[in-house]
């Protein structure tokens, strides 16, 4: 079957090491599916160009044509890699506002790999400390190999080397990207976009009277 | 198709001389403007309803509305919206027939939840109920103007046994009810289950997005009977701005977009032009502009515009009120009327209700 997944990158400069990880945590991801005889379409969401269509969407409550294909991909997706800098201590503001624009119950049982970068591994605990607590409040499945990468993993072949991480947190994630008939089902919140689950209104005022 | 004006009656600082308006000042503009409506031959004039600043759209619309009704003869005052939540619908029942016999029936409702949270719980509600709320209210206010003598239960006021809310409906027919949403298909529902309107206000958020709301209260109007999908009673908000050249409208009225409430501070002007409704430029651009809504909703019975806010002065509202109505309403109404089906009925009117309801129903018309 195809998987489609969704990697969204938060990383501000050019080229960014945040949007190199996650390119690795994709390829890995796509590696360990298709060894399963699975097809993978990744679609990489860079926030960088998006930062000021999700500032206007934060006041104005819509977004824009370009922020709502973004959103869309990601509601959609099968499973979600989310990467990001490490920002004083936390994921970025931009990171942080792309997840609350996305709707509550939108990644519900979705599995989800967190990663971030940093410039000293000190920083390795936010991934824990502060991308896990988010996820898992939008009760999404995140998987347990969490991914981080200073400065220094990138030209390093010590133990437990990146690749290693890597290609350990990818094959957790492609494991449960596989059982299909226990994937979530999206629960069936009424908006405008499904309007035929509405209740019938007869059902909204008996419902009131009980 | 009715024409008309709908204000929130906020005071806001005009960014250009950093003025602003005192709450009597901006009270007694909110009374020139819609004298002016009547003037320049607008069919509707309606207000907010609010509890908190920076507002002063009344606590109670129908006191404005009555006011108003006094000083014009001609106009359909409505409200854009009545708090179908934290208000008691025995009150509504009474404070709005009550106006319908002082105005002779020039007047109409649009209902409303409401979105600011901390004004529930000043009337004893919780915005987690506003829907519950507005379906149990509603069903009740429905009863009221419609039964002499109502026995009810429910979970939001103290139960009636055999109440008469007076003074009875004019004619003995309800004023007609809008109901105003955004983005909540049941409000939708709602509407088409009763056959009332629906009304988009159709400001902040795209066309596209008010265009399926209204697809399936059309769709849902049908499926109860009131008549064909196209027949159901449809009402856009929108706002503009003009001058007779497009680029001194956007020069002039830039700084208030810039700085306005809700949007302000956030997409350009010109981004915010092209996805929603706002039309700032030449009376022919919001002519054409505003016949493009047609197309996205299908023929409709209202169009409501948003002219006062954001700290525009009361003189500029003025000179924009009579653009409208003399370049632009005149022209949308020979348009819109052309392309009208005649199956599709026009905007209610109390005579309209009282006409069809002598056809449907004369067992309702006792005196």
């Amino acid at each position: 079957m195809t998987l489609r997944l969704a990697v969204v990158t938060a990383g501000l400069s050019q080229p960014s090491s945040t949007r190199l990880l996650a390119d690795q945590l994709g390829a890995g991801t796509r590696r360990a599916l298709e060894a399963h005889g699975d097809e993978v379409e990744l679609d990489i969401i860079e926030l960088r160009p998006l930062a000021h269509a999700l500032a206007d969407s934060m006041l104005t409550g819509f977004a824009s044509d370009e922020l709502d294909e973004a959103l869309q991909s990601v509601v959609n997706a099968d499973g979600v890699i989310a990467v990001t800098p490490v920002f004083t201590g936390s994921y970025s503001g931009l990171f942080k506002t792309f997840f609350d624009v996305v709707d509550k119950d939108a990644l519900d049982g979705t599995p989800v790999l967190v990663a971030a970068t940093a410039g000293t591994a000190r920083h390795s605990l936010v991934l824990e400390h502060a991308l896990r607590p988010l996820f898992a409040y939008l009760k999404a499945v995140v998987v347990p190999t969490a991914v981080f990468a200073a400065s220094e993993d990138f030209g390093s072949n010590a133990d437990g080397r990146l690749a290693d991480r890597v290609e350990r947190a990818a094959g957790q994630f492609a494991a449960l990207l596989q059982p299909v008939g226990t994937r979530r089902q999206k629960p069936d919140r009424v908006t405008i976009d499904n309007p035929e689950a509405t209740t019938d209104f007869a059902d909204m005022l008996a419902a009131i009277s009980r | 198709m009715q024409f008309g004006i709908f204000t929130v009656g906020d005071v806001t600082t005009d960014p250009t001389t950093g003025q602003t308006p005192s709450q009597n000042n901006r009270i007694k503009a909110i009374l020139a403007i819609a004298r002016k409506a009547e003037e320049i031959g607008l069919d509707v004039f309606a207000t907010g309803e609010h509890h908190n600043p920076p507002f002063v759209a009344p606590a109670n619309p129908t006191v404005l509305l009555s006011h108003i009704a006094a000083q014009t003869e001609r106009i359909i005052l409505s409200t854009s919206t009545t708090l179908i939540t934290t208000n008691d619908p025995v009150r509504l029942a009474e404070d709005y027939a009550y106006l319908q016999h002082l105005s002779d029936g020039r007047v109409d409702l649009m209902m409303g939840r409401g979105n600011t949270g901390p004004v529930y719980p000043w009337f004893g509600k919780d915005i987690r109920d506003g829907l519950p709320l507005a379906i149990e209210n509603y069903a009740l206010l429905h009863r009221l103007w419609r039964e002499e003598s109502v026995d009810w239960e429910g979970k939001n006021r103290t139960p009636l046994q055999g109440f008469t809310s007076t003074p009875r409906p004019l004619d003995g027919v309800a004023p007609f009810v809008w109901h105003g949403s955004i983005r909540s298909p049941e409000i939708a529902e709602q509407a088409a289950y009763y056959g009332d309107g629906y009304f988009h206000n159709h400001i902040f958020w795209p066309t596209s997005h008010a265009a399926k709301m209204i697809a399936f209260y059309r769709q849902r109007f049908e499926h109860y009977g009131h008549g064909s999908a196209d027949q159901a009673i449809v009402g856009l908000g929108g706002q503009v701005f003009m001058r007779k050249n497009s680029q001194d409208a956007v020069r002039e009225f830039r700084p208030y977009f810039d700085s306005a409430p809700v949007y302000g501070h956030g997409p350009s002007l010109e981004d915010f032009t092209q996805q929603t409704p706002l039309t700032v430029g030449s009376p022919q651009q919001v002519i054409e502009r505003t016949l493009s809504f047609r197309d996205a909703v299908g023929d409709y019975q209202r169009q409501l515009f948003l002219m006062d806010h954001a700290g525009l002065p009361l003189k500029t509202v003025l000179e924009q009120l009579d653009m409208l109505g003399e370049e632009v309403v005149p022209v949308l109404r020979k348009e819109f009327a052309a392309r009208k089906p005649a199956h599709v009925p026009d905007g209610p009117t109390h005579a309209s209700l009282v006409e069809s309801a002598h056809t449907n129903h004369p067992e309702v018309l006792t005196p």
